[in-house]
């Protein structure tokens, strides 16, 4: 599949990671994240050995820290919250330098923050090594209902085509002298996004004529990418018993 | 043989609007005809006819000896092998992430599966000389490519009557000649919507003149584009600086 190189979470090279079917990806995954989330707050080890884990797989990955830390900022508006609650906690109280916070605060902000980043980093992996496209594959193999794969397939092809097109709307607004600077001059651009939805709107019902007229019945073939082996299962799954291992040692 | 009989077609949109009052037309096996007429005339209502996907009027339409019958699905589905359409935004026609899924969808439908259908992939790519850009996103492909991909995601189904919209609207001169070229190559029998008369001469030997809902004329489509009085009655006009004063050779 070549699709979605330009897509800018994806790191387009070659790796044992990138090559693993989309599906057990997937799979992994969720499965790794779950663990995570049901490991006890106070299991201190057991997050670090998480950690070392999901880098093993980066590094096997070859996807640099530098590029998984700038990415994971997307998580920073989720963890101020967490940041709060050890000063808004009720119960026992302790000293961290000279302030009192709680403690019942400062687990309960450890614990969003420490599954959160890991969630975060779990998911970049999985974005990192796998295209839009493969994605949707692998869903509709996990046997996602087809309705969400194909609202999937549609976004991940025409989203490009919507944004040229309110570009090209944007340029005419400008090129007739449209310079908003001020709340009252945003009617303009809202009747513009108006114009986008009935262009969509009306584009949908095309498409879906060109559809029809290709002998749709109201289920897309499946991708040509190669269905997981067993050993991409094992391979998958090895990663998945490993954390559910910490999980219940710790 | 005739790869296309339509007779006595009639056709009103739900808001009463009336499309086609009455068409008839004959297309013969292998012939390259140019439906033409101004906006509105009925030419896109006529083209959905083709395949069943409007129907409901009074008249009939026959593509290959197959009759067209909305409620028979096992009839459908091979009409619509039969009657390849390309329309006219390519946008519109390639809808999956890459080329060759979206050529593989037509003949996906009909059945086809591994082999098979990467052979008629591969066929339908190299007839319009996409073949290296099969795992392309659309989107990246330049209009004029996106026009040939759309033409070979309906040569992918083998059709026995082709029928394109304005298939040289938005293409740069060099696109328009490239896609003269590949449509010329093809022996499957054509149905070429266009405002496009120049383009309508290089490719066409016959020409339709559709007008109100009707065929107002029907013949060598040189003698067509000579007769001032016709075109200008059907608000069809030849570019500025073209003009035929009597049928080319």
């Amino acid at each position: 599949m070549g699709a979605g190189h330009a897509h800018w979470l994806h790191r387009d090279h070659d790796s044992p990671v990138h090559r693993l079917a989309p599906e057990v990806k997937i799979t992994a995954a969720v499965l790794c994240t779950v663990a995570v989330v049901l490991t006890p707050r106070e299991a201190f080890g057991a997050f670090a050995a998480y950690l070392v884990l999901i880098g093993a797989v980066a590094g096997l990955a070859r996807v640099g820290p530098g590029w998984l830390i700038r990415r994971s900022a997307i998580e920073l508006p989720f963890v101020l919250f967490a940041v709060v609650l050890p000063f808004t906690g009720h119960g026992p109280r302790t000293q961290v330098l000279g302030v009192a916070l709680s403690v019942e605060g400062l687990y309960a902000g450890w614990n969003i923050l420490v599954k959160g980043t890991l969630g975060v980093l779990v998911s970049l992996l999985l974005a990192a090594t796998t295209t839009p496209r493969e994605l949707i594959v692998g869903l509709d193999r996990l046997r996602c209902p087809q309705i969400l794969v194909q609202i999937a397939t549609f976004m991940l092809r025409y989203l490009q085509v919507l944004v040229d097109e309110a570009r090209r709307m944007r340029v005419a607004r400008l090129a007739r002298g449209y310079d908003p600077r001020f709340l009252w001059q945003v009617r303009a651009f809202a009747a513009g996004i108006g114009a986008l939805f009935l262009r969509a709107f009306e584009r949908g019902e095309r498409v879906y004529l060109a559809m029809l007229s290709r002998g749709y019945t109201g289920r897309l073939p499946e991708g040509r990418a190669p269905k997981a082996s067993k050993t991409q299962w094992t391979a998958g799954l090895s990663v998945v018993a490993a954390t559910a291992v910490i999980a219940v040692v710790s | 043989m005739t790869a296309l009989e339509v007779a006595g077609l009639h056709f009103s949109y739900p808001d009463g609007r009336q499309a086609l009052r009455g068409v008839d037309l004959t297309l013969a096996e292998g012939e390259r005809v140019a439906l033409l007429g101004p906006n509105g005339a009925g030419k896109t209502t006529l083209v959905l006819h083709l395949n069943g996907i409007l129907h409901g009027g009074a008249g009939r339409v026959i593509v290959d000896g197959l009759a067209v019958r909305p409620r028979d699905r096992v009839a459908l589905t091979e009409l619509r092998r039969r009657v390849g359409i390309v329309f006219q935004d390519p946008d519109d026609q390639l809808f999956l992430p890459t080329v060759a899924e979206d050529v593989a969808f037509g003949p996906a439908n009909l059945g086809l599966r591994g082999e098979e259908l990467a052979a008629r992939v591969d066929e339908a790519l190299a007839a319009v000389g996409m073949s290296e850009h099969r795992d392309r996103v659309p989107h990246h492909l330049s209009f004029g490519q996106r026009r040939r991909v759309a033409v070979a995601t309906v040569l992918a189904m083998r059709p026995s009557l082709l029928v394109l919209d304005e298939p040289s609207s938005n293409l740069d001169p060099a696109s328009r000649r490239e896609l003269a070229e590949i449509l010329e190559g093809l022996a499957v029998t054509t149905l070429m919507v266009t405002h496009d008369l120049p383009y309508a001469l290089q490719l066409c030997p016959r020409a339709v003149v559709l007008d109100e809902g009707r065929v107002v004329a029907d013949g060598p489509t040189a003698e067509l584009l000579a007769d001032a009085d016709l075109l200008a009655r059907h608000r069809l006009e030849l570019p500025f600086g073209f003009a035929f004063s009597r049928p080319l050779p």
